[in-house]
């Protein structure tokens, strides 16, 4: 299947991103893959689903494959230019599964987002391996053999991912089968790291309770001397059944959770499930409540930029800019709290709208804050560029090359310091990013440096953004109703959060309630960069390398 | 060199007065223990444990350490290791990932030790509750002294449930 007859023949999901979904089979699965990292696009999300079809009952093989159907795929055609209501806000997107399981995978490409869905058979729970093509899907894969039993077939890594001592490896908590409060006792955890041998080479051993205020995670470090030879990650630490949490969950239950799946990235999260929502209930939000949500957004970025360059000068010896950025931040976080009722805006956005408003006052307080927050970033920024001693920990440091970056699908925030040019707001910018041509900031050193540029200068980019925000945001509602979902349908949420892109996938089970959700972090794709990004640095960089990453493990643990 | 200076003075002292403590925030053992820790010096060493949080309450720890809240200026630091610590404050649910390794915290911080559980997770276990995956609320692992709830709760809220189970002791002098 070429990838233009994908996108012409396939519908597009309703809603405010470009998204499309097919069935395929696994030579298609392959070919569009191929495909897409051949235009030069990449993996975003893969996750697996359990449709808790009767085992057996139904048809495969090609007749699986004709049985297949979207509801009257014909209309999103015409929908946009469709002057019948009622026919025009049905929820396209519904769709069978001919199979028990599924395999989905997320690829961006110039056209947009294209979501694939490979039926999975009962009796042969497996499914092409895309790691070979997408280095970023061997954790993923992993992720889906433990929590559904769904295997890549063909050699590689299969070591398991999410699962540690919680549960045993013959059972998949994803599974419909399985109940939520099933309580295992805690087995034996053994987890076959890789083992770096020659002379001098010893292993440190970090976590997962870290030294610092840090997510727990561990980290095995094989070096020679202070020179790191090899990193190798284990995460899964914070794993607190996230998405099987969801499941059952009325669609307004569900939001609040979703703000909660990675702390940092609550707006991002909470207008990607707002936007799926709002694609399986056909609902547009009003115009005031999504310039809200931009607003938002553009607060969180601005709100965990500021964050970081203060810890990356405190890592680099110069408490000077923890304790100046800090200050900034917390002017920030008050204003927040004072204007929106939360420091970090957790549960403002709701499917429908936002749940609270601005007046005049307080577009007024925010210009200020912010004209304050730009003068002083101008300022830090000449402080940390001539500073010499700063420059020499960030320059070369963790030094991760475009055509790296590339291959092993580094994304967002640090990809975009890499080379690799995606920002969904800039190259599929949904209202009211359509309306401010969002400048797309890219370096291509790639190294702690790049990264800490990269920040400053979204920083200037965000403010400029928020300031055109609040010349024109609309008076209006804040909220649009929602209406009902049908069962079967799947509804994606697309949102470039700060430190990259959130992929939310809602599959609507009956009554409007969740049967599936995968929320998809951008620190999937860039932790195992990390572990390159580090090589042949030294033992006391890694803090520093670290947190110009500064990726999530609540977000990937889940 | 310059450029710092002149900005540190332009900054000023951002500095602000810290909050009283608050008895509702006490569980009972706390109270039992009071006596317990009466010895314990007016410098106090806190060992973080993330035990399986969303990083929300992370996010408002971090901001005891601005200028504003200046926890280091009450004679309060974060410690590296449970070893060199007075007190744990936990961040949850606890992840059953995470079960035995907060057991191990606890176990390795020398008594007598003060735990504050933070957040809506840590105080009941919040959205993520109980489950194949979660123990829920940090007193299901180990003995908490002071729950501070808040999804997150704020740095002030923090500031006041750390100075709560310390103050006990400054009742007995």
């Amino acid at each position: 299947m070429r990838l233009e007859d994908f996108t012409s023949t396939s519908p597009k999901l309703p809603g405010a991103m470009p998204i499309w979904h097919g069935i395929v089979n696994a030579q298609e699965l392959h070919s569009l893959c191929e495909q897409v990292k051949h235009g030069g696009g990449k993996l975003v999300a893969l996750w697996g689903e359990d449709s808790n079809k009767g085992q057996g009952t139904r048809d495969k093989g090609e007749g699986a494959r004709a049985a297949t159907s979207f509801v009257q795929p014909s209309l999103f055609d015409v929908q946009s230019s469709n002057a019948d209501d009622s026919s025009a806000t049905l929820p396209l997107s519904t769709f069978s599964l001919p199979s028990q399981y599924a395999l989905h995978v997320a690829l961006v490409s110039a056209s947009g987002l294209l979501v694939l869905t490979l039926p999975i058979d009962h009796e042969k729970p497996d499914f092409p391996d895309l790691s070979e093509l997408f280095p970023a899907a061997n954790r993923m894969q992993r992720a889906v053999a433990d929590m559904l039993g769904l295997h890549p077939t063909g050699g590689g890594n299969h070591r398991k991912w999410l699962r540690h001592a919680a549960w045993p490896g013959n059972v998949h908590p994803l599974r419909k089968s399985f109940n939520i409060s099933t309580h295992f006792p805690l087995e034996e955890d053994s987890y076959p790291f890789v083992a770096v041998s020659g002379d001098g080479v010893h292993e440190i051993a970090v976590g997962p309770v870290h030294a610092g205020t840090i997510e727990p995670g561990h980290f095995r470090f094989s070096v020679v001397g202070e020179r790191v030879l090899k990193l190798e990650e284990r995460l899964g630490y914070k794993h607190k059944g996230i998405e099987k949490r969801f499941e059952g969950m009325t669609l307004q239950q569900g939001a609040k959770l979703a703000g909660r799946i990675s702390g940092d990235t609550t707006v991002g999260y909470a207008w990607a499930y707002a936007q799926a929502v709002e694609s399986v209930t056909g609902t547009t939000p009003p115009a005031r409540a999504l310039w809200l949500r931009a607003l938002y957004l553009e607060l969180e970025r601005l709100l965990n930029h500021l964050g970081d360059l203060g810890y990356l000068g405190n890592d680099a010896a110069l408490a000077f800019g923890f304790a100046q950025f800090w200050i900034l931040k917390e002017d920030l976080l008050r204003m927040n709290g004072e204007l929106f009722g939360h420091r970090y805006l957790m549960d403002r956005i709701v499917p429908g709208g936002v749940s609270c408003d601005l007046d005049n006052s307080g577009l007024l307080r925010i210009a200020e804050t912010l004209s304050h927050i730009k003068h002083e970033t101008v300022i830090l920024k000449e402080i940390y560029d001539e500073h010499a001693g700063m420059q020499d920990r960030f320059l070369t440091t963790g030094h991760v090359a475009p055509d790296l970056a590339a291959q092993l699908g580094l994304t967002g925030l640090a990809g975009r310091a890499s080379g690799q040019a995606w920002d969904a707001r800039a190259q599929f910018p949904c209202f009211p990013y359509d309306q401010l041509d969002v400048q797309m900031v890219t370096h291509r050193n790639g190294d702690v440096a790049a990264r800490v540029t990269m920040r400053f200068e979204e920083i200037f980019e965000s403010i400029r953004l928020i300031r055109l925000m609040l010349e024109q945001i609309p008076e209006g509602e804040l909220l649009a109703e929602i209406g009902n979902a049908q069962e079967g349908a799947l509804g994606i949420g697309w949102v470039e959060g700060w430190r990259g892109e959130i992929v939310l996938a809602l599959h609507v089970g009956e009554n409007n309630r969740i049967q599936r959700l995968h929320p998809h972090d951008p620190s999937w794709q860039n932790w195992p960069v990390l572990e390159h990004a580090i090589m042949d640095n030294i033992v006391p960089d890694f803090p520093l390398i670290n947190k110009s990453f500064n990726l999530s493990y609540s977000g990937v643990d889940l | 060199m310059l450029q710092i200076i002149k900005q540190i003075f332009r900054t000023g002292i951002k500095t602000e007065a810290p909050p009283q403590p608050d008895d509702a925030l006490r569980g009972e053992v706390q109270q039992i223990n009071a006596q317990i820790l009466s010895h314990v010096g007016r410098a106090l060493a806190i060992r973080h444990v993330d035990a399986g949080s969303c990083n929300g309450c992370e996010l408002e720890i971090h901001c005891l350490n601005n200028a504003y809240y200046n926890i280091e200026g009450l004679g309060i630091h974060f410690v590296a290791s449970p070893r060199h610590a007075d007190m744990l404050l936990v961040t949850g649910p606890v992840s059953r990932h995470m079960e035995i390794a907060l057991k191990r915290t606890y176990d390795a911080t020398p008594d007598p030790k003060l735990v504050v559980a933070l957040g809506d997770c840590g105080c009941d276990g919040g959205i993520f509750g109980e489950s194949y995956a979660s123990c829920g609320k940090i007193a299901n692992v180990i003995p908490v002294d002071v729950a501070v709830p808040g999804c997150p709760p704020t740095p002030t809220a923090i500031l006041q449930g750390i100075l709560t189970a310390v103050s006990s002791r400054k009742t007995q002098i």
